[in-house]
């Protein structure tokens, strides 16, 4: 098993608390909006304009890794991260399916005390 | 994010018509197509089989909260990996859940009433319903259709009753 689906399986097991978690931070945050925008970067790459040092953000590259946000690909002899939106999807997913069996139920439920 | 969900609905009709609706477990059944075993009473399990068509493989269990009359109603309910007959769970121990609140406000013309369901980010990752993944769209439409067509016949159940 390649470390990037691994890394997914595991990611699978992790509880939505933890995805939320890992996202209340601000420099976590600032990070994902840098991956998301489709290239893998280096840590170097990330560290550039930050006031973080590099030791600093490989440690919340490393939370957002555990919990499968994102993923660290190996290119020669360089860790690069990349942006997977997988778990927060997922959440969204299944609470906008649940949203939608309310508003059926709901529905049934105005016509029944309607009348 | 949206981790919580919260529908209002104004409804025509007195409050005391919408809380029984919601809290006597025959009238819940009806609307929302479960056969209850038994009526609600808060801190104990409520039983029961879905009679959605095609669901009702699928059994009922919720822990009801709180009953505090002609105001708020809720219980928590499993999230349960999959509806899909074969996979569905024996039981629901173990599962995590969702607390469901349903609020009565007196309006003008009726009751206005707010659900809210939230817990959402106690579910496991994985947690999706794959019958309905597979299905895709196709199960919404069909709720569609059949809901058009019981909505009348609950109607003039009611009427009746």
């Amino acid at each position: 098993m390649s470390r990037r689906s691994h890394g997914r399986v595991a990611a699978k097991r992790r509880t939505h608390a933890l995805v939320f978690a890992a996202l209340g931070d601000a420099t976590r945050l600032s990070l994902i909006g840098k991956l998301c925008r489709g290239q893998p970067r280096s840590i170097s790459q990330l560290t550039q304009g930050a006031k973080l040092t590099r030791q600093a953000i490989t440690k919340h590259l490393r939370v957002l890794e555990t919990v499968g946000i994102v993923h660290s690909v190996r290119k020669g002899r360089e860790s690069r991260f990349e942006f997977d939106p997988e778990p927060i999807n997922g959440i969204k997913e299944y609470v906008n399916f649940v949203s939608e069996q309310w508003d059926q139920a709901l529905s049934r439920l105005k016509s029944f005390v309607e009348d | 994010m949206n981790r919580v969900i919260e529908k209002r609905v104004e409804l025509k009709a007195p409050v005391s018509r919408v809380w029984r609706a919601l809290t006597d477990y025959r009238e819940f059944g009806e609307w929302f197509r479960v056969k209850l075993d038994g009526p609600f009473v808060p801190g104990q399990v409520s039983r029961g089989q879905i009679t959605y068509p095609g669901y009702e493989h699928v059994k009922w269990e919720a822990v009801v909260q709180k009953m505090e009359h002609e105001r708020l109603f809720s219980f928590t309910w499993p999230h349960p990996k999959s509806l899909d007959k074969k996979d569905a769970p024996p039981d629901y121990s173990g599962e995590p859940t969702t607390l469901v609140e349903f609020r009565l406000e007196k309006t003008a013309n009726g009751t206005l009433l707010v659900l809210t369901e939230s817990g959402f980010d106690q579910l496991p990752g994985d947690r999706r319903l794959e019958a309905f993944r597979r299905n895709d769209g196709g199960w919404a439409e069909q709720m569609k259709n059949i809901e058009n067509h019981v909505s009348k016949n609950h109607v003039s159940e009611n009427h009746v009753a």
